[in-house]
């Protein structure tokens, strides 16, 4: 499936309230993080990742995508949803008893489009490198996707998986990073500093480039450049610059949105700056 | 009467049994790929990994990265046997497979080794005997703990063709080879190996052969000990341990594991809730080891054929008290 920027910064503005209401539903959840990655799940999932609407584990000869970071599942749901791996109407659902859309994605509940339990923090760079190594014996030359926090680099389990995709040339794998600088105690540079990620992967042996995530066309030249190298033996890393809560202006004030729902004042404040483009679910 | 002598003639690793297995599988299934952190040797994974380097995957010292990637090469298809000492295959990497394997319900098979007290020589900080506990929490988790070459071999076949997590523990020394190498390994069926009257002892592990040695002195005193196999911890085998208890009235369990959480512990909540019977628990009480030879370990924390012998007789007199209780209560 192909959009032009138009279009996907329609289905964007879409994504953005269905994560505020559907947190605000909820009465909790992550607004933040998922707010800051839309472009990102947008872009892959409407644009550039070749993918079965019919959703099948295995995934043979579908770009795979896997979200470590899962306690920003409210942008994935509304993006899996929207793009037909299940009902729309079923977001309202999210964080709720009986649902298929657990706080933190999961196979559990067998929701579509989603291949390993995340939320846990640090394991799913280890599972994307071992879904591509898979498809390397598979001879499948799609590309495997996997999207991580930049607090999240605080775990140890990252950095085992840093070093042992070089030695195996895991080069059908692009990871991204969500550098909003944010954590939950505060910004990682005073909470646990990351120092400079760029320089630690490419000590690692990892292709890394930097690149504004909040933009739609920014992010997708970076992709592509990115997917020039395919099979250069290198994996790739594409550190994305993005603000916690984009697109919502009270919300885009540090790490103070990060695991708080709005109330139905803010939730009415939040969408007006929203435009309604496919349907509220 | 017991209907079969049993006796061994040679001594084997049940390490070597696995590895001779994953080598079969090798050729037999070629969905099998396997993982190893810098114990290839160690696990008996060598031959593997020299037949088909493509399919091995050395991980070096990272065990947590390993879980998660065999986690994500079941995407595709794959069946990944990670091989690391049991230690490393459990605790220190619980949350890894609570999460990426068993809570995602992947078919990872997690295959440790050097598992118990007979370790040995390295002590205590390898010596894991928590391993069962941890493994039979985690749910649909399969957990199985075999008692020689052929058995270790066999099941490691068997769980090539199941479909989901297992946990396979088994151990580093030479230990007598005398089960029936061609017998298939049915996961979660209870093996019969002696039949008894007086009392049944439940083992795993290595310490089958131990219950056997106990058994065939138990006869030169007269009593008739019945010897059960439970090979497979989770699914356990209810009916089998059902059965054998209500013939005999009281039950040994035995295990190179701590008293809590493990064999015993999972039998105990099998028999409290359904048929309340004298239990003695053979096992590790709620200690560390420490370093020595595997014969010196398991007689110092109370799991040798001797402590199994002092058990069953216990376990016959709590028996009889037991009866003269409920009469003088009837």
């Amino acid at each position: 499936m192909q959009n032009n920027n138009q279009q996907l910064a329609n289905i964007a503005s879409q994504v953005r309230r269905d994560i505020v209401r559907m947190v605000h539903q909820a009465g909790n959840g992550h607004p933040g993080g998922a707010l800051g990655c839309t472009e990102l799940l947008v872009l892959l999932y409407f644009d550039m990742m070749q993918h079965q609407k019919e959703f099948t584990m295995n995934g043979d000869n579908e770009d795979l995508f896997f979200l470590s970071n899962g306690h920003i599942s409210a942008v994935w749901y509304s993006v899996l949803a929207r793009c037909g791996y299940f009902p729309v109407k079923e977001l309202a659902t999210h964080r709720k008893i009986n649902s298929r859309l657990q706080g933190h994605p999961t196979t559990h509940e067998k929701l579509p489009g989603v291949r390993i339990a995340s939320g846990s923090l640090g394991q799913g760079l280890s599972v994307a490198i071992g879904a591509a190594l898979t498809k390397k014996l598979n001879a499948d030359n799609r590309w495997v996707y996997v999207l991580m926090g930049d607090g999240e680099q605080q775990e140890g389990q990252i950095w085992e998986a840093a070093t042992f995709a070089t030695h195996h040339q895991v080069d059908n794998l692009i990871a991204f990073i969500d550098l909003n600088q944010q954590q939950i105690d505060g910004g990682t540079e005073q909470v646990m500093a990351n120092r400079d990620l760029k320089a630690k992967y490419e000590a690692f042996g990892w292709e890394v480039a930097i690149c504004d995530g909040n933009n739609l066309e920014a992010l997708k030249a970076t992709i592509q450049q990115t997917q020039q190298d395919q099979g250069n033996g290198k994996p790739k890393m594409i550190l994305m610059q993005t603000v916690m809560g984009q697109g919502v202006d009270f919300m885009m004030t540090g790490h103070h949105w990060h695991g708080k729902a709005p109330n139905a004042k803010q939730t009415e404040e939040a969408l007006a700056q929203l435009k309604e483009t496919l349907g509220d679910f | 009467m017991p209907e079969l002598q049993y006796s061994f003639t040679e001594k084997k690793d049940t390490r070597s049994g696995f590895g001779d297995a994953l080598l079969t599988l090798g050729q037999t299934n070629p969905e099998v790929v396997a993982l190893c952190a810098d114990l290839t040797g160690s696990l008996k994974m060598t031959g593997f990994a020299q037949a088909y380097p493509d399919r091995f995957f050395q991980v070096g010292i990272a065990e947590a990265n390993m879980m998660g990637i065999a986690a994500g090469m079941t995407i595709g298809g794959k069946i990944p046997f990670t091989g690391t000492f049991a230690n490393f295959s459990t605790g220190r990497v619980y949350d890894q497979i609570r999460q990426s394997i068993a809570y995602s319900h992947k078919n990872v098979k997690i295959c440790a080794s050097h598992a118990g007290l007979t370790l040995g020589e390295d002590g205590a900080t390898h010596q894991i005997l928590e391993d069962i506990g941890m493994m039979r929490m985690l749910p649909h988790m399969v957990v199985i703990n075999p008692c020689d070459y052929h058995q270790t071999k066999n099941a490691t076949l068997a769980i090539a063709d199941y479909e989901g997590p297992v946990y396979l523990r088994f151990g580093r020394p030479k230990m007598p080879v005398f089960t029936d190498p061609d017998q298939p390994f049915e996961i979660g069926k209870a093996i019969t190996f002696i039949s008894g009257t007086d009392v049944s002892i439940l083992a795993t592990g290595h310490l089958l052969w131990y219950a056997i040695e106990a058994q065939a002195e138990l006869a030169d005193q007269g009593i008739s000990a019945e010897v059960i196999n439970l090979h497979t911890i989770k699914p356990l085998d209810q009916a089998a341990i059902l059965a054998s208890a209500q013939k005999t009235g009281c039950v040994v369990t035995a295990e190179e594991h701590q008293i809590f959480g493990g064999l015993g512990s999972a039998v105990t909540e099998v028999l409290g809730q359904h048929l309340p019977l004298p239990v003695e628990m053979v096992g590790v009480r709620d200690r560390f080891g420490e370093s020595g030879t595997p014969d010196e370990l398991l007689k110092k924390y109370g799991c040798s054929t001797q402590d199994i012998i002092q058990a069953c007789q216990k376990a016959i007199e709590r028996k009889k008290a037991f009866h003269q209780t409920n009469s003088t209560l009837v």
